[in-house]
Parts: structure tokens; sequence; C-alpha cells
């Protein structure tokens, strides 16, 4: 019996498929730590936090940041959706680095109205970007 | 007899008017279209998501999750999308005398979200109770208005300052038409799935599954009605400069007329003082 050793993956924002194709192995930033999707996995459907997103495919690796979101798989496919996902070489440094003085700048700040955990979340998602984007 | 000089004017202005019009309708016609493309280009994240919520719906009790728990409706909120802009024929005006319907009919305290710049203009000179606005940003129309606005409503329905959400929003139907329509965001109405995912494993666990996605679908359907209700208020200006250009057309045509027989009789005028001249010179 041939095993397969690929299997088809949807990335999906609300902007559009940002990537579909078949690949061998996904490794997704879980709610508990990253962990690693290979071909034939069990049926899973879990949260992810913003993150890293590695995806290895024939034509070799790829890279992109998300936001959060969560990851399906099924028997037929994976399926990975995010409010964003972008690819390394595509992330606006200065536009993250600007993101993230102002999340900075909310915290130390601490106004009265504030949104501690929205601040956060998004000085985590502007870290993340850069991180990326820097092959940290 | 109407001046030639001001017959001449006014259809120099009109023209220039109907060069305006059409160059709307054209602006109008390809804004629409690259909002169309996003509308198409969101349909597959709903799919999805759709999907996953209707299964685990079906596995978990609706009533453990505060975003769709149910409560009479003292406080609501009333979600306003117009236009940043007007001359779009009744765009922001449906959405307004709509607006002004439900404010009449409801029974508990309201507030409004106007979001666009025609109806926070109309009401924040008004008694209405305004919660929060959000405008001037259809230009640069991007999900992280869809995300601001839904974390604001997601975080006063989770601390039971609002019992409800409603929206009031122009829908998308053809280029040609839209239709006024209003929805309830919150609390969330969930389809249960029917399609069942056999000895699935739900990490962490269904219900923080279940948790974590609902406010992502809020931000979606408040995405998904940006992107129709911008799409249709080009639709509605493409129609109404249209509608302009055709009626600059006909001015154009009716002045030209009205030079053209006030020209004649000027000639006709001066020919016969000619005339009677000559002849009064013969005799």
């Amino acid at each position: 019996m041939s095993e397969q050793h690929d299997f088809p993956l949807e990335i999906v924002t609300p902007s559009g498929v940002i990537f579909t194709g078949r690949v061998h192995h996904v490794m997704v930033p879980g709610a508990d730590g990253y962990f690693g999707v290979l071909a034939n996995h069990a049926p899973l459907t879990a949260v992810l936090q913003t993150g890293k997103l590695t995806v290895d495919t024939a034509a070799g690796e790829k890279v992109f940041a998300i936001s959060g979101g969560f990851i399906e798989v099924t028997p037929e496919r994976v399926a990975l959706l995010s409010e964003t996902a972008e690819p390394e070489n595509s992330i606006d440094i200065p536009r993250a680095e600007e993101a993230l003085k102002r999340a900075q700048e909310r915290l130390a700040a601490g106004e009265a109205d504030l949104d501690v955990d929205r601040s956060r979340l998004a000085l985590a998602r502007a870290l993340n970007r850069m991180r990326i984007a820097s092959h940290e | 007899m109407a001046n030639l000089k001001q017959i001449r004017k006014r259809i120099t202005s009109v023209t220039s008017t109907q060069q305006i019009t059409s160059a709307m309708k054209m602006v109008a016609a390809a804004k629409m279209r690259r909002a169309q493309e996003n509308i198409v280009k969101a349909r597959p994240y709903a799919f999805r998501l759709q999907e996953v919520m209707g299964d685990l719906a079906r596995i978990t009790d609706p009533q453990l999750h505060p975003l769709l728990a149910r409560r009479d409706p003292h406080r609501t909120a009333l979600v306003m999308v117009t236009g940043d802009r007007g001359l779009c024929g009744g765009f922001n005006s449906n959405i307004i005398r709509q607006v002004e319907i439900h404010l009449k009919v409801e029974q508990g305290e309201t507030q409004l979200v106007p979001v666009g710049r025609i109806g926070h203009d109309w009401y924040r000179r008004r008694t209405v109770p305004i919660l929060k606005q959000y405008t001037s940003f259809f230009n640069d129309l991007a999900f992280t208005h869809a995300t601001s606005i839904g974390s604001m409503i997601i975080d006063l329905y989770t601390r039971l300052e609002l019992d409800r959400v409603e929206i009031i929003y122009n829908e998308f139907k053809s280029a040609v038409r839209q239709d006024v329509v209003v929805e309830t965001l919150l609390p969330i109405d969930i389809e249960q799935g029917t399609q069942s995912h056999n000895e699935c494993i739900y990490e962490p666990d269904a219900v923080t599954l279940l948790n974590s996605i609902l406010p992502l679908h809020i931000n979606y359907q408040l995405w998904r009605i940006l992107l129709e209700s911008y799409a249709a208020e080009q639709g509605a200006r493409m129609t109404a400069m249209e509608a302009a250009t055709d009626n600059a057309a006909e001015m154009i045509a009716e002045l030209t007329l009205h030079y053209n027989q006030a020209r004649q009789a000027a000639i006709t005028t001066e020919i016969s003082d000619i005339v009677g001249g000559a002849e009064a010179i013969s005799n």
C-alpha cells in the first residue's frame, strides 16, 4: 500500500485565499505551543495564536506571519483560517515598527479606558511580524 | 428673447458639469468592480468559518458562550452604515430613513454607531446618543476597520453593557440595485452543522475553540457588510451620475436649440431691417 506523503493545504483570510497547494508538513502556533501536521494526521480542529506559520512544499519552505485563527484537519485536506497571513518577504517593516510603538505607548500611558488585552494583542502581532521579517 | 451670450454661457457651464458627472460615473464603476472582487475573495473564508462553527455548535451548549446568549433587549446598539460622500442618489438617505423608523418603534434604550461620514454628520447634532463613530475610511477600506468595530461591540456585549446589536446597511444586489437590510449581529444566530466530522480532536476543547471563533465570525460579518455597502455606494453613485450625465445632454440639446432659434431670430431681424432700410432709400 502506498502512503501519501503530501496533502492539500489552503490558507484562507478574509482578504482572499493566500496559499493553496500540496505540502509535506505544516508547523503552526497552537494555543499551547507550536505543533506540526504531516500527511494522514487525525481529524483535528485547533485554536491558533499569533505567530509563525511554516509550510514545507516541494518547491521549498514558505514562512508566513499569522494573527491567530484556527486550523482544521480533515482526511481530505487541511484548512487554515486566520484574519491575516503575510508571507515573510512581503511584511511591511516600517508599518510593523509603527504599530509596535503605538501599542507600547498606549500600554505605557495606561489611560483609564485602555483596553489592555487588545493593546497586548496588537503588541504581540507587531512583534511577531517584525521577528518573522528579520528571520529571527 | 434670451440673450445670445447668456445662452452660450449656460451651454458651456452645463457641458463642464457633464464632464464631471461622466468622469465620476467612470470612477464609481472602477471602484465598484474592485469592491465586487473583494467580496468574491472573502467568500472562501466565510464558507470554512460557517462549516466549523456549525460543527462546534452542534456538540456544545449555546448558553455557555457569551456571544450566543440571548437577553431581553433593554440596551441596543444600532450600527448604521452610510458612505463618506454624497452624490449617490438615495444611498445615504434610505439608510437614515430606515434608522428613523427603527428609533420610533424601539422600546428600550438605543445608541447609534454611525459608520461613514454622512450618517455621522446627520446624527451628531441630534438627540440620539452616539456610542462611537467610524468615519472617512472607505477610501482605503481594510479588514482592520471591521475588526476595530467588531472588538468594540464584542467587548460591550460580553461586559453586559449591550443586550443586542443590530446593523442597517445597503446590500449590494447588482450594479443598479441596492436594498436596505436590517440584521442582528449579536447575539449570534448560529446554524447547527449537519455534517459530522466523527472523532475529531478539538484543541484545547470545543468550548474554547468556539469562543475564539465567534469573534472571527463577527469581524467577518462586519467586513462583508462594509464591502457590500461600499460596492452598493459605488453602484448607486454610478447610476446617479449616469442619470446626471443624461440630463446634462438633454439640457445641452435644449439650450442649443434655443441658441439657434435666438440666433436665427436675430439674423431675420437684421435682414428685415436692411431690406426695410433699402426700400426706404429706393422709394
